[in-house]
């Protein structure tokens, strides 16, 4: 899904919420991820410059998962460390969006790199 | 002579036109001497612009009459549910008149009617296209009015108690509408003297950083305003959530129901309640 707009980011999340229900995520799992997936979205948008997101649904044996995407060809994070830490922001926000949506989900992988954008995957199991 | 048939043909080319624009249906929404009187009146001023400008570049100074009564007239077709193309004919339809007009005055001479076939549409699909581009820039304004009101219809200030405001939010709060839910919120505080605002969430479904950065400025906004500022709504798993975001939402009163945040209302406005 493309990533270009605030309704774009209304969308995202419309479409995470569905899919985390087929799933069967409890109402509070639920809203983790989707929450989580607003902020990875906005920043993309925000200071990625636009991006995609891809969702998916992942069936292992014994469990069963929602696994989000965010990509961008933004200007990426030079200091990692710096973004991930609670209250850090370049400008205007809060600076917990990040940290926060670390802390929303069960799995969080980021890769980034000056000029070539950034990807974050996410993942929270049922 | 392009020119001379506009000053010394007019009455001929008006009748002519309006001829013309009487075969388009207009579905009532305009009448046969609203038209006749339009026409009339852009005839006028391409006279008077061809007069002292040139018909090759429509934005000098002397086109200004024109150019502004085609905004003019945009404007009222837009209003009145007209759409774009048909605004254009309006023009458009002036080309057969004036083409006559040109063919007999050239007479004989083909090179000359070519050369003032092409001034005369130039100059015409020129107008035509700056016609339509007012028509969008109005009708854009007409819907961003629109919807901006529709904002404030879809969030109504509520007055629950003597002093006492609620401000039920219902949907996505994105930048635009909270400037407009904010800005009614606060003068609604003025005019009613109000000490407590409840902002209730319940109709949110989303709180991240993004919405609790809206509150916090709304809390503080508030209280700067010498009123007290009471967050209701929040249910279960939007605080779990808050909490994991690790949003501190500072200071700002909280309650669950919009009833709990009513009766803390009334606590602070130094009444009691007796069930
Ligand atoms: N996709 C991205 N591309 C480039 N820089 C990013 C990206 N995502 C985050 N950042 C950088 O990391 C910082 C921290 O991000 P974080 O989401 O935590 O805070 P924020 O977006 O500034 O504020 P908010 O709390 O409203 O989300 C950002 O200010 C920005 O500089
Ligand atoms: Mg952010």
């Amino acid at each position: 899904m493309p990533l270009r707009s605030e309704h774009d980011i209304v969308l995202a999340r419309q479409a995470v919420r569905r899919t985390a229900q087929d799933v069967g995520l409890s109402l509070v799992d639920q809203t983790k991820i989707v929450t989580a997936a607003s902020e990875l979205a906005r920043n993309a948008l925000i200071h990625g410059g636009g991006g995609q997101m891809l969702l998916s649904v992942l069936r292992g044996d014994t469990r069963v998962g929602v696994q989000i995407s965010f990509i961008d060809q933004g200007p990426g994070i030079p200091n990692m460390e710096l973004a991930m830490s609670d209250g850090w922001t370049s400008g205007g926000g809060l600076g917990m969006g990040l940290p926060g949506a670390r802390r929303l989900v069960n799995e969080f992988d980021i890769k980034s790199a000056p000029g070539t954008g950034t990807q974050i995957t996410v993942v929270r199991w049922k | 002579m392009l020119e001379r048939i506009l000053k010394e043909q007019r009455r001929e080319l008006l009748q002519q036109w309006t001829a013309q624009l009487a075969q388009v249906a207009t579905g009532g929404r305009i009448s046969g001497e609203e038209l006749e009187a339009q026409a009339a009146e852009l005839l006028k001023y391409l006279d008077e612009a061809l007069q002292t400008g040139s018909a090759d570049d429509i934005n000098q100074p002397a086109w200004n009459p024109a150019r502004g009564f085609l905004e003019d007239l945009s404007r009222k077709r837009v209003l009145a549910g007209f759409s774009s193309d048909e605004t254009a004919t309006f023009l458009f339809s002036l080309k057969r008149p004036l083409f006559g007009a040109l063919r007999a005055a050239a007479g004989k001479d083909a090179d000359k009617l070519a050369d003032e076939i092409w001034k005369a549409t130039a100059l015409l699909d020129k107008l035509g296209l700056y016609t339509v581009k007012a028509f969008q820039r109005t009708r854009e304004e007409v819907i961003g009015r629109q919807q901006q009101e529709l904002l404030e219809l879809s969030t109504p200030v509520v007055r629950l108690w003597d002093g006492i405001l609620a401000l039920p939010l219902i949907g996505t709060l994105d930048s635009a509408r909270t400037q407009v839910v904010m800005e009614s919120l606060l003068q609604r505080l003025v005019d009613d003297e109000a000490q407590v605002a409840i902002i209730d969430i319940t109709g949110v479904p989303t709180v991240d950083t993004l919405v609790a950065q809206h509150l916090m400025k709304a809390a503080t906004a508030i209280r700067l305003m010498g009123a007290e500022c009471i967050i209701s709504g929040i249910r279960p798993q939007i605080a779990q959530t808050i909490v994991h975001l690790g949003v501190d939402l500072g200071g700002v009163t909280t309650k669950a129901t919009i009833a709990d945040a009513l009766s803390t209302a009334l606590r602070m406005t130094g009444r009691t309640i007796s069930k």
